[in-house]
């Protein structure tokens, strides 16, 4: 079953970058894809036994455009510290620390992207459950445990504390 | 004809951000606060330049100049996932080598590569 969706993610992708739709060139796509898929099945999905990866992903695509309005904030805070005058009076940075009550590593992976991509906040460190999280001011930081933390235990379907 | 001002408008817009990003890096005081500026702004500005392009693309309709910009889209998702990693490995790197956060109150220090 692996087997199968990757080779048919595979065969979208050579059909979507090669453009060409003649017999010889599905050919060949279909060869390399099948010796690719065989190769390569257990890289794209690792964990065989896992259900539920279709809804995951569409309440990841579903979380998407709130992170795009978060991206344009976080530049417009970005270009506003950076053009301010007294920039220097504005800013007040800190590092802070807090511990998280997700477990998956997607999960993770997705909050440590999320945070640096959200208005004054970047990810320094992750250490298991710990965040180190370098803010330019500290009201930056209320999202991350109010909003962002329970919108990705809701998409990867983890327990909310 | 809206083509054209669409693709001048998300451009314009891009290259604002990339202004105001190369701005921040210059400006704020100390290496975090710095890749603050350098991890975020060009996530915005490559998707707004980008997004630009796949859309001047379309000014000759047809299947080949379509998947060309869905090309241009896929570039779009790799730099939305590759950026924010990159910056957080940057900062962890800093981290680790042990670059001292700028506070409040504190002079700029302006030495900072010199030092190291």
């Amino acid at each position: 079953m692996t087997f199968l969706y990757t080779f048919i993610i595979m065969l979208a992708f050579w059909i979507l970058l090669s453009g060409k739709f003649d017999i010889f060139h599905l050919t060949l796509g279909v060869i390399s894809c099948l010796l690719v898929a065989h190769f390569s099945r257990d890289l794209i999905f690792t964990d065989k036994t896992k259900k539920g990866r279709l809804p995951e992903a569409f309440r990841f695509i579903a979380y998407i455009p709130w992170l795009l309005w978060q991206i344009v904030l976080s530049n417009l805070s970005v270009a506003y510290y950076a053009l301010h005058p007294r920039m220097m009076r504005e800013i007040d940075p800190q590092i802070y620390w807090f511990k998280t009550y997700l477990k998956k590593d997607i999960a993770l992976v997705t909050l440590g992207n999320s945070i640096t991509l959200t208005p004054g906040t970047i990810t320094v460190r992750i250490v298991d459950d710990e965040f180190y999280v370098h803010t330019l001011h500290p009201k930056f930081t209320s999202l991350i445990k109010d909003k962002m933390e329970g919108k990705i235990a809701r998409i990867f379907g983890e327990a909310e504390k | 004809m809206l083509i054209d001002i669409i693709c001048i408008g998300l451009m314009s817009l891009g290259l604002f951000f990339f202004f105001a990003t190369t701005i921040g890096i210059l400006r704020l005081p100390d290496f975090y606060s710095r890749m603050q500026a350098a991890g975020k702004g060009d996530t915005l500005s490559s998707m707004l330049v980008l997004t630009g392009l796949a859309v001047y693309n379309l000014h000759h309709w047809s299947f080949g100049t379509l998947l060309v910009s869905v090309k241009i889209m896929f570039i779009l998702v790799f730099i939305f996932m590759a950026s924010p990693t990159a910056s957080h490995h940057i900062i962890e790197a800093g981290y680790d080598a042990g670059v001292k956060p700028w506070t409040k109150g504190e002079e700029k220090n302006e030495q900072e590569g010199k030092e190291n």
